[in-house]
């Protein structure tokens, strides 16, 4: 215990040696901003933990639900676009596959956007009573939708096995193409969040974005079926690229990658992530006061 | 470094906040009009909307400054205490300090790793257990994961709560939910810790280990920042106090000072209490008690300084002639314990109740009750005690020690009620 309490000293000399004069002034900027973030690691680690251990709390089957909403959908999605309506699949690869390949960057995207943009909001009461940088609560919820992505990959492995499809080398590329997902659900979430501490009429809206998007974007269907003319305007969404990468990446190319399409979305990702971010920091300061 | 005694410095701090009020002729009946005023509404907030100013409900906009031109420096292991009647801006003050919220004007700068506690268990959630909770509640108020852990069994003791720590805190007693919450927070090390009146909570006896604890804190020399309204606390707590009124600096200085000049001010209206209509009073009701004041030198008043003399005006309506009669009041304190009770028998002033109206000036020469809120109990009954009128907590006042007590140490409620002198002698053997 002794020994304990001495290297707890030498730490806070550490500490104190690092430290810095405080300024409080209207409308200061944050000079150590991203500094600041990164000493506050760990309580964006238990933020996001929590997030994720009640997440389920009180629910009859609990983390299966993170397997049965998927699953339904995609299921509804293969009767519709693929019994229905006969659109085609990418290449070779079965509709139910192609659909879940899609539907997984989605429900992350998805996830992301409407857990980050009540995140404000449903944090009220730390943000009025406790200082940290307030990106934390955004990022931290976003770490809920990574893992329920992980569950469901799970889910879309053994669907693979039984369909017998398995990809090949592209699939190394696939962990840029989650942290597209996140990065370009991330922006637009930064930015409604932070409005929906002014203006609460953002809550409505976001249920109303994600199932449009859904939609929208090809989460049942293959940008392939898009026409032509339309493809370049279609990468306005920056889902489909998103969407159309993870196929490429697990699907053996057989979906294919359409590059010009990729940088637009990555312009468009950047745009709204820098938009996003500098908005947030901007109102950032006045936010115990609005809440 | 200079100054390097100051570990706070704000200079003329100020914080506006826009309020909205409902208009005066806002009572539509009619349904254009209804119509017509949300429309001008929507068009209003639209407008702010797009200018990106923050939605105010209410017709008209005001500014209202919580906070103007509040200057003053803390040195490194000064306990202060920041007192001012509700709406002062101590909340607001502590908010800036604590980074919550930016000043509107004016700068502070502080050097040292501060910590807050507003509110006690902040971020505490419901459906997690009294461990997780800890290691939560902890990383909010600023502990790294090492700390929490090297003080995890200390907190736990201090809680009392070592059988639920596996029970998820929605289960708690809110007596458990507060001693867990506050023995994370009394667990913290920052070099300056503000504190919200958080003290409030929790059972007598838990709050005396609060204090404990935070006495203890103070003495190791951290620099601590203390709002609270229990006078007694602060006191007891801090060595220089601060006053706050509409937004402003009143009085810097010592404690006690502080607090004289803060009893003294407050509540001198309202030490009086009509009592005619009050419905909650018992007895056969031939005379009743028409009202009560507490004087000083006879000017009203509800805060009294030990020592001070407190004179009781009770007026009296006889409705019908009963003779002989006993009139009795009681000094209750706020916990319900009897402290002193006074009947007119006692010093021979005898009394024959016949119709009118009576007045009776009972006169304490020195009041010698420890700090604390006292209420008085109003008793009237004939020759053989049978109750005629009864009034609990006709009215309350507060005793606060002041500077002329004669004493050296400061009077805890944990020591006593009433203060008793004796001749004190020694001798060597």
């Amino acid at each position: 215990m002794a020994g304990l309490t001495v290297a707890m000293t030498k730490k806070d000399q550490a500490h104190r040696t690092l430290e810095r004069v405080l300024v409080l002034e209207a409308g200061r900027a944050e000079r150590h901003y991203w500094r600041d973030l990164w000493s506050y690691r760990e309580l964006f680690a238990i933020l996001a933990w929590r997030d994720i251990a009640i997440r389920y709390k009180q629910t009859v089957i609990g983390i299966a639900w993170a397997v049965v909403r998927p699953l339904l959908t995609m299921l509804i999605f293969t009767v519709i676009f693929g019994r229905l309506a006969h659109l085609p699949s990418d290449g070779a690869v079965p509709y139910p596959v192609m659909v879940f390949a899609g539907m997984l960057p989605w429900m992350l995207f998805s996830t992301v956007l409407s857990e980050a943009s009540n995140s404000l909001v449903s944090n009220a009461n730390l943000i009025s009573k406790v200082y940290f940088p307030r990106l934390i609560v955004p990022c931290a919820s976003s770490v809920v939708a990574l893992v329920e992505f992980a569950i469901t990959f799970i889910l879309l492995v053994l669907m693979m096995l039984w369909f017998g499809v398995l990809p090949d080398f592209r699939i190394v590329f696939l962990p840029l193409f989650i942290a597209l997902a996140v990065l370009a659900s991330l922006g637009p979430a930064l930015y409604i969040t932070a409005l929906n501490v002014k203006y609460r009429d953002f809550r409505f809206i976001i249920p109303f974005i994600v199932q449009f998007g859904m939609y929208v974007s090809p989460v049942g269907f293959s940008s392939a079926v898009i026409p032509e003319k339309w493809r370049l305007l279609y990468r306005l969404n920056p889902v489909v690229g998103v969407i159309d990468g993870f196929r490429w990446c697990l699907l053996r190319g057989q979906s294919e990658l359409y590059m010009p399409g990729l940088y637009l979305n990555l312009v468009v990702i950047a745009t709204f992530l820098w938009l996003g971010v500098s908005y947030f920091r901007k109102t950032e300061r006045t936010f115990a006061d609005l809440i | 470094m200079e100054n390097d005694a100051v570990v706070i410095r704000a200079e003329s701090l100020g914080k506006k906040y826009l309020i909205g009020h409902q208009g005066e002729r806002e009572r539509y009946v009619a349904l254009r009009d209804v119509v017509a005023h949300n429309v001008h509404r929507l068009g209003r907030t639209a407008m702010d909307l797009v200018r990106g100013c923050p939605m105010v409900d209410g017709d008209e906009l005001e500014e209202f400054w919580a906070l103007k031109d509040v200057s003053f420096e803390i040195k490194r292991g000064e306990v202060t205490g920041v007192i001012g009647p509700n709406g002062a801006g101590k909340s607001t003050l502590l908010k800036i300090l604590s980074r919550i919220t930016e000043p509107s004007e004016g700068r502070v700068t502080i050097n040292g790793r501060v910590a807050s506690l507003l509110e006690v268990g902040t971020g505490f959630h419901p459906e997690l257990t009294g461990r997780e909770n800890i290691f939560l509640n902890g990383a909010i108020l600023g502990m790294t994961k090492k700390e929490i852990k090297a003080k995890f069994d200390e907190i736990v003791a201090f809680s009392e709560v070592e059988k639920f720590l596996d029970t998820p805190v929605k289960r708690y007693s809110s007596g458990m939910y507060v001693r867990l919450a506050f023995a994370v927070a009394a667990h913290l090390e920052p070099e300056i810790l503000i504190v919200d009146e958080v003290l409030a909570v929790g059972d007598a006896q838990f709050q005396k280990k609060c204090l404990g604890k935070m006495q203890d804190v103070s003495q190791e020399g951290r620099t601590v920042l203390f709002v609270s309204h229990d006078m007694r606390k602060v006191t007891a707590l801090c060595s220089r106090g601060i006053l706050l009124n509409r937004g402003k600096i009143k009085r810097d200085g010592q404690m006690a000072m502080v607090a004289d000049v803060y009893l003294t001010h407050r509540l001198n209206s309202g030490g009086f209490a009509d009592l005619a209509n009050r419905e909650d009073r018992s007895g056969s009701g031939e005379v009743q008690f028409q009202s009560i004041e507490l004087l000083v030198d006879g000017e009203q008043r509800r805060t009294f300084a030990f020592r001070e003399p407190l004179s009781q005006k009770i007026r009296v309506k006889v409705k019908k002639r009963i003779g002989a009669a006993l009139v009795q009041t009681t000094i209750v304190s706020s916990d319900g314990v009897p402290v002193c009770c006074f009947m007119n028998t006692d010093e021979g002033c005898n009394w024959l109740a016949d119709i009118g109206d009576y007045e009776f000036t009972i006169t304490i020469e020195r009041l010698l009750l420890y700090p604390g809120t006292y209420s008085i109990e109003l008793w009237l009954g004939d020759r053989n005690r049978y109750r005629i009128d009864l009034i609990n907590e006709a009215i309350s006042f507060t005793v606060y020690q002041g500077t002329n007590s004669e004493l050296e140490r400061s009077l805890d409620r944990a020591n006593g009620l009433v203060y008793q002198s004796a001749i004190w002698n020694y001798v060597k053997q």
